[in-house]
Formats: C-alpha cells, sequence, structure tokens
C-alpha cells in the first residue's frame, strides 16, 4: 500500500472518528448538571426566565433532535452560534485558534531542535556529567506544575528583573515582533514542559541503536563519535523520535489553559472552559472538534513521516 | 480608607417633595473639576467569560458591570455620596399614591451614532426585560412596572401596580441601559450606547477597548482618552500585572497576600465598605431549619469576629443576620450585635427539644472567596454548642443552579442593595423568585408593602428597624459578615477620596468618574 492510500484510508478513519468524538462530546454536556439557561442566569435565574431562554434558544426540545440539527450544520461547514452571546461560533474560534498554534508554533520552535540536539549530545556522551545534568534538569522542569513553572518565570524575568510582560496580551493587529516578545513566557514555560520527554526519546532511541551490528562497523571502521551517532543512528532513530514530537506538539495545542490562565494568553483552552462552564454546546463542541482533528492530523503527520524515514515500510513486500 | 455611603439629603427631600407631586428637581453630578484629561486607562478585572454578551440583561459579573456603566447611559444614577443622581432623566416627579411616575428626559443627550435620545427609546429599553418571553435577570426588578409609555419626544410616564417612593432607584439597576430603538425594538447588539465611552473593540473573556465619546452631554465624566479593560481572572495573574505596571488598577485583590501588596511602591490598596455580604441562607421549610429554635442556636454558634479576622483578613465587618449594611440609610444601628455564644446556641437547642445536633452545610468557593473555609472555622467554633456540621464541599460548577436554593443549608454572597426595600423584596419577601430561606413571615411582609409607600420618614425608619430585628431573631438567613470591596491602583491614578459603596471600583463607574493625577 502507497503512501497516499494510507493517507487517504486514515483520513476517512479520522472523520468517523470525528462523528464518534462529536456524540460522546455532546453526550457529555448533556450529562452534566444544569443547562445554558440556568447557568446565563446564575444566581439571578427564576424559573419563568429559564423557561423563556430554553424556549428561545431551542433548549427544550429533545437532545437527538438537537445533535441532529447541530451536526446537519457542522456537515455543511456550519458551527452553528454561541448560544450565550449569539455571536458565529467559526468567529469566535477563528483568533483564538490562530493565538493558541502561534504559542504553539513558537514553543515548538525552541523545543524540538533543542531537545534533539540535547537527546543527540546526551547519547554522544552517554553517563556523562552532561547527561547527567541534561537529564535531571529536563526531568525537574516536566515534573514541576506548568503554572508553577510560569510563576518562577514571571518572578525572575518580569517582577525581579521587568525583561518580559507579565501578561500576553495578543491582538490581533499587533507587529509579528511585538506579538513574539509579549509570547516570549508562556512559549519558554512550555518548552520547558516538553523537552524532556523528546529529548530522553531521542536519548534512549540512539542508545538502543548503538548496540546493533552496523554502528559496531561503522565504529570499526573509525568512524568518529559524532559521526556514528549523527549519520548512521539518528536516521534510523527517526522514526519514534518523530512519533514523540507529534505527540508533544499536540500536547502543545490542546494541553495548555493552565499556561493560558496564568499568562493572560486567549487562546482556545480558556474559550473550551468557559464555555463547558456555561454548557454552551456548540462552542464546546467546535473546540473538541477542532483539538480531536489535530491529534488526528498529527498522528497521521508521524506516521507518514516514519514510513519516509524507513525505505522498509516505504516498500512493504 | 473607609468610605461609607451617606445619603444625602437630596433624597430625602425628594421623598417629601416627589410624592405630593412636586417636580424633583436634580442637577447633572458634578465630577472634580479640572481633572486631568487624557491617557489610556488600562484595567485587570477578576470577572470576564467568553459567554458575555452585549445584552444587558444577561450582564451579571464585575466585567460586564463596569463595562455597561462606561459605554451605557442610564436614566439616573447612584452618586458618590450614596444619593440618586439624573443622568439622561433630568427631572421626575411622582403621583401622589407615587404609583405613576413622569420622567422628563434631557434635551441634547445623544447615542453614539449622533441620535438624539428619545422617550421611545426609553419604552423600549425598559420593554426589553419586561415583555412576555423576556430572558433577561432583570425581569423581576421591572415586573412592578404595569405600563409605561412615551408622551412627546422627552416625557416617559411609568405606572406601577402599587407606590413605590423609591422608584427612581430602580433604573440605576446596571440591567437597564437606554439603548437605541429600532422598530420598538432596542439594538443592543449594535453596542451603540449613549456613555461617555464608545466600544472600539469587544472580545467577551479576553478584552474590550474603548475610547471617549467626544459628543457627551456631560463634559465633566470621563477624562481618559481610552479604556483597556482585560480579564485576568488568575489572582496571581491579576496580582503580577499591577506589580509589573501591565495595568494602572486591579479588582479583587487576593486577601492572602495583600499584605505584600500593601508594601510595593507606586500602588495603593483601596478598600470601601459596601453592602455585599455573604450569607448561610437555612430553607425555614424544611426540618430542622422550620424550628426558629434551630435558627437562633445556628446563629448564636458562629463566630463572627473570627471569619472577619480570617476570611476578609479584616477588610470586612461583622454581620448581624439582616443584609443591611452598615453605611444605609435606615440601618439600625441600636440593634445589639450578634456574638458568638455557646451557651446560647445549647440553650436554644435544649428549647427546640435537642441535645445535639448534626446537619449538612454544603459550599463551595463559588458562593464567596473562601466559603470552604469559612463553613470549616463554622463547623469548628459550632462544636463547642453540641452542634456538629458535616461541611458537604459541592462543585463551584452549577452551583448557583443546583445548590443555592436548594439544598437546605448552604452558603451565598448577596450584593446588597442600595434601597433597603429593593433589598428585602428581592431576597425576603414572600414568593420571591430569590427568596433562598423560603421564608413567609407575615408582619414582615405587612411591613414591606407598608414601608414601601410611607412617606413620613421617621415612620418609614420605625418600620425598617422593625424588619431588620424580625430577620435577626427569626429570620432563615445566618449573615455572618459583610465584606469591604478591595482594589489595587498605581498613584499615577487620581482616585477619589469618596468612592460609591453600592459595587467595587466606585460603584463600577470608574471610567467616568477616575482620571490620571
Amino acid at each position: 500500500m502507497g503512501v497516499l492510500q494510507l493517507v487517504a484510508k486514515r483520513l476517512g478513519l479520522g472523520a468517523v472518528t470525528l462523528l464518534v468524538v462529536s456524540i460522546i462530546i455532546f453526550g457529555a454536556v448533556e450529562l452534566l448538571p444544569g443547562d445554558l439557561a440556568q447557568q446565563i442566569l446564575g444566581q439571578a435565574a427564576t424559573p419563568e426566565t429559564v423557561k423563556a431562554m430554553r424556549e428561545e434558544l431551542g433548549l427544550d426540545r429533545p437532545a437527538p433532535v438537537r445533535y441532529v440539527e447541530w451536526l446537519g450544520g457542522a456537515l455543511q461547514g456550519d458551527f452553528g452560534t454561541s448560544l450565550a452571546n449569539k455571536r458565529s461560533v467559526a468567529e469566535q474560534l477563528g483568533p483564538r485558534f490562530t493565538n493558541t498554534l502561534f504559542l504553539a508554533a513558537l514553543a515548538a520552535a525552541f523545543s524540538v531542535p533543542i531537545s534533539i540536539v540535547l537527546g543527540v549530545l546526551a547519547a554522544l556522551y552517554r553517563e556523562s556529567v552532561f547527561d547527567r545534568i541534561a537529564n535531571v534538569a529536563t526531568l525537574t522542569s516536566i515534573s514541576s506544575p506548568e503554572f508553577f513553572l510560569g510563576y518562577i518565570l514571571i518572578l525572575f524575568l518580569s517582577v525581579q528583573n521587568p525583561i518580559f510582560p507579565s501578561i500576553s496580551s495578543v491582538s490581533a493587529d499587533m507587529p509579528f515582533d511585538e506579538r513574539v516578545y509579549v509570547t516570549l513566557l508562556p512559549a519558554i514555560t512550555l518548552t520547558l514542559v516538553v523537552i524532556a520527554h523528546m529529548m530522553r526519546m531521542t536519548r534512549a532511541a540512539i542508545i538502543a541503536l548503538l548496540a546493533s551490528p552496523y554502528i559496531e562497523m561503522a565504529r570499526l571502521k573509525g568512524e568518529p563519535r559524532w559521526k556514528v551517532i549523527a549519520v548512521h543512528a539518528l536516521p534510523n532513530a527517526l522514526a519514534p523520535i518523530i512519533n514523540v514530537v507529534a505527540l508533544n506538539l499536540a500536547y502543545l495545542i490542546t494541553g495548555v489553559v493552565l499556561v493560558e490562565i496564568v499568562f493572560v494568553y486567549p487562546g482556545v483552552g480558556q474559550l473550551l472552559v468557559d464555555s463547558v462552564t456555561k454548557r454552551d454546546f456548540p462552542v464546546v463542541q467546535a473546540c473538541c472538534l477542532v483539538f480531536a482533528a489535530t491529534y488526528i492530523l498529527l498522528n497521521l503527520t508521524a506516521d507518514v513521516g516514519a514510513i519516509l524515514s524507513n525505505p522498509r515500510l516505504r516498500h512493504p513486500k | 480608607m473607609n468610605t461609607i455611603t451617606r445619603h444625602s439629603t437630596t433624597r430625602r427631600r425628594f421623598l417629601q417633595t416627589g410624592a405630593a407631586g412636586a417636580a424633583a428637581l436634580t442637577l447633572p453630578m458634578r465630577f472634580a473639576h479640572g481633572a486631568k484629561k487624557g491617557g489610556v486607562m488600562r484595567m485587570g478585572k477578576a470577572h470576564g467569560q467568553t459567554v458575555d454578551s452585549l445584552d444587558p440583561g444577561t450582564h451579571e459579573n464585575g466585567f460586564t458591570v463596569a463595562f455597561t456603566f462606561g459605554y451605557n447611559g442610564y436614566l439616573t444614577e447612584i452618586a458618590q455620596d450614596g444619593s440618586l443622581a439624573g443622568q439622561l432623566a433630568e427631572r421626575w416627579e411622582a403621583s401622589a399614591d407615587a404609583a405613576t411616575w413622569i420622567f422628563q428626559l434631557r434635551k441634547g443627550a445623544t447615542f453614539h451614532d449622533g441620535r438624539d435620545i428619545t422617550a421611545e427609546d426609553v419604552v423600549a429599553s425598559f420593554n426589553h426585560h419586561r415583555r412576555e418571553d423576556s430572558t433577561s435577570a432583570a425581569k423581576p426588578i421591572v415586573a412592578p412596572i404595569t405600563d409605561i409609555k412615551a408622551d412627546g419626544k422627552h416625557t416617559v410616564i411609568f405606572t406601577l401596580e402599587a407606590g413605590n417612593a423609591d422608584f427612581p432607584f430602580v433604573p440605576t439597576d446596571y440591567h437597564l441601559p437606554i439603548m437605541p430603538s429600532k422598530d420598538g425594538k432596542p439594538d443592543w447588539q449594535s453596542g451603540i450606547g449613549a456613555g461617555a465611552y464608545r466600544i472600539r473593540n469587544f472580545d467577551p473573556g479576553v478584552r474590550a477597548d474603548l475610547d471617549r465619546y467626544a459628543d457627551h452631554w456631560d463634559s465633566g465624566r470621563g477624562h481618559f482618552d481610552a479604556i483597556q479593560m482585560i480579564t485576568i481572572v488568575d489572582p496571581a495573574a491579576r496580582t503580577n500585572a499591577v506589580i509589573t505596571g501591565e495595568v494602572d488598577a486591579i479588582d479583587r485583590v487576593d486577601l492572602k497576600t495583600v499584605h505584600l501588596l500593601k508594601r510595593r511602591k507606586g500602588l495603593t490598596v483601596h478598600s470601601v465598605a459596601g453592602n455585599q455580604h455573604y450569607t448561610f441562607p437555612m430553607r425555614t421549610n424544611i426540618a430542622p431549619f422550620d424550628d426558629n429554635n434551630v435558627r437562633m442556636a445556628l446563629k448564636y454558634a458562629i463566630n463572627r469576629e473570627e471569619l472577619v479576622e480570617k476570611i476578609l483578613q479584616g477588610f470586612g465587618v461583622a454581620g448581624n443576620d439582616h443584609p443591611i449594611g452598615p453605611g444605609q440609610r435606615f440601618f439600625a444601628k441600636d440593634l445589639e450585635q450578634r456574638t458568638y455564644d455557646p451557651d446560647k446556641a445549647k440553650h436554644y437547642l435544649k428549647q427546640a427539644g435537642l441535645d445535639s445536633l448534626s446537619v449538612d452545610l454544603s459550599v463551595a468557593d463559588a458562593a464567596f472567596a473562601g466559603a470552604v473555609d469559612a463553613g470549616v472555622l463554622f463547623g469548628e467554633s459550632a462544636k463547642a454548642a453540641g452542634i456538629e456540621l458535616n461541611i458537604v464541599r459541592e462543585p463551584n460548577d452549577g452551583y448557583w443552579s443546583n445548590v443555592w436554593n436548594k439544598k437546605p443549608f448552604c452558603a451565598c454572597y448577596w450584593g446588597g442593595r442600595v434601597v433597603e426595600d429593593q433589598m428585602f423584596s428581592t431576597a425576603y419577601a414572600s414568593g420571591a423568585a430569590w427568596n433562598d430561606t423560603a421564608w413567609e413571615h407575615e408582619k414582615f411582609n405587612k411591613l414591606l408593602v407598608e414601608a414601601r409607600t410611607e412617606l413620613d420618614e421617621a415612620k418609614r425608619r420605625e418600620m425598617y428597624t422593625e424588619m431588620q430585628q424580625i430577620l435577626r431573631d427569626e429570620g432563615g438567613a445566618l449573615i455572618p459578615m459583610f465584606a469591604s470591596y478591595v482594589f489595587a491602583a498605581s498613584d499615577k491614578l487620581a482616585v477619589p477620596a469618596q468612592m460609591s459603596s453600592d459595587a467595587a471600583l466606585d460603584g463600577e463607574r470608574w471610567m467616568e468618574r477616575w482620571s490620571f493625577a
């Protein structure tokens, strides 16, 4: 089976996955106690106004009917409007998702090269002081909760030494360099969080290969150690590394709500939390589907990458 | 600095003359003359959600309230000294029974699109909350209005189901801005208002940007060129933002670290005693709370001073089991302050025929900051009286729909009301939707209706005092404390010495009242 066929098949399966995800999410939102009318009106709710709001929003109709209606719209690319503030979901999600992607891209631009280089170096100088320090430092940063890392960075880089702003209020009309500047602290926080996973996987994958006969052969040829690793070991270790990188990229997009809160960064995470709290189903659904699609696409990319990097998979018998 | 509401004579005079049919003339409020103009004011707010909308019927949090006061105009407003002042309404008068009110609109006031504000806009704006299928949270507030009609371009006539001498206070409610009418319906979607600032950008749950509206009718308000209001929900992030100068002021200072914030140079922590109070409502129609002796036992089993000290860090005062704040006009100051007394609590338990009592108390920090801790402290102090409080920690999510007004004994907060009648009618009157203690008291309800139309101030005071006493000694709400509004502002701002106490940040009217120093 060629790569294209695989991509087509996986995309088809991905669409089915998204459908299942949307049903599960709809069910989960339905299971939550209280509905949008009660949550919006909060302490000020009276039975009368709750009833009127339910009727106005169509929440008094049975759940399957509402789901099918939503699905009908979604299949035509219309994700509906937020029940709470009547703004279109696309209009709300668009800028937020752009912000999230920007932050994820910035964090990835730091973390992916750093962790791969660190992983290669750690494998190269295995059991050395450098290896130990790199391991301890990255494991410490991954073991600390991300909001704690964020606060530490704010304390040193923005309160004691006012280098960066403590809140990242980005806006659409901001020039690129200024945007990078205000997003830097959250990006560094995320970098610290994801670096250990990728670095340790790179190191482990390379070390696992170092015992193989072909590496021994390369060494016996008299190749320098860095060349053995960079030219001979790394290409064969790429598949697991690509997988773990893809997994971490997905995390950078979907799992950053704590960092968003600490740095007041207007990303999708906060939008999702707010919408769940208020049972704003169309927005919850759209956010979750975007997240699910991110996972599906990144996993697919990882698999395609693994196939491309491995001739044996490219030409199956 | 503590500012306490004092009702000026304006309102008193008005009450005497207004209902007699004479016109009560109020001049537009004058704010600090010579306040410096200009600058961009950046405010960090603890509230704001992505689900916020411009529909005034849904406004409920500190972000939307400040926002609506910034871009909208109101018929009347509460001045910094707690008195009533005219805004878009220039003057108003009542029929002899205070059941018909005629409001004269200010001529020359305009919406941000330049249109004149007319009686028709006022009618449409109020009908937004009144109509049958209204989803507005203000529906109960405007329910006593049976008819509203325009008489010419600048006169509006309200007809009430019964007399209410305090009616001109109703339009100060933040839910009731005057919006431009379009085919008889208010156009809230466009965000065009009549406030001192106009909306440039509103990103719900993130930020709002406003510019000064140059053609506003009152040049005495709105001193900043522009406003940036940013939602910063996380207390640590909010504190950092004001410390690092990312914003000029924040609300809801984290009381746990306020002593550290006070040390910071260039910042001032302000505290304004207000009417907001924290309560533990007991549903008086559910056993064992249907027995007043049990309620009294619990009221004596709570250590109020300890709660003020540990939960409010001293930023507040002990409550006396009624919802009227010490700064309010008819506050019963001679009513003895109830204190912690386990022996009395035991005495009341015995009266109820009980040796000991074990009840569940549902709490969550959604009710008020520190509600869970307050519940635990309450549980400890109640032990000495032979009362076992089982603290049930409820989820914050859905607290107002699933716990409050449902569970027999829980935690709650009230922002308070400037007018005594409003507070009582909202939360203690028979049949009120928000009567969270399910309280029915014949004498209380009778006094409530009588006091509303009573024009003799001394008699009125007597009635409201008696009502406070009834609530204190028989009511279902345990009200242990009144919390001050605590916020921090940069010294670059000129914060008025006297601030409104009806809401945080100068009654949330900081946009139009403050300026840079």
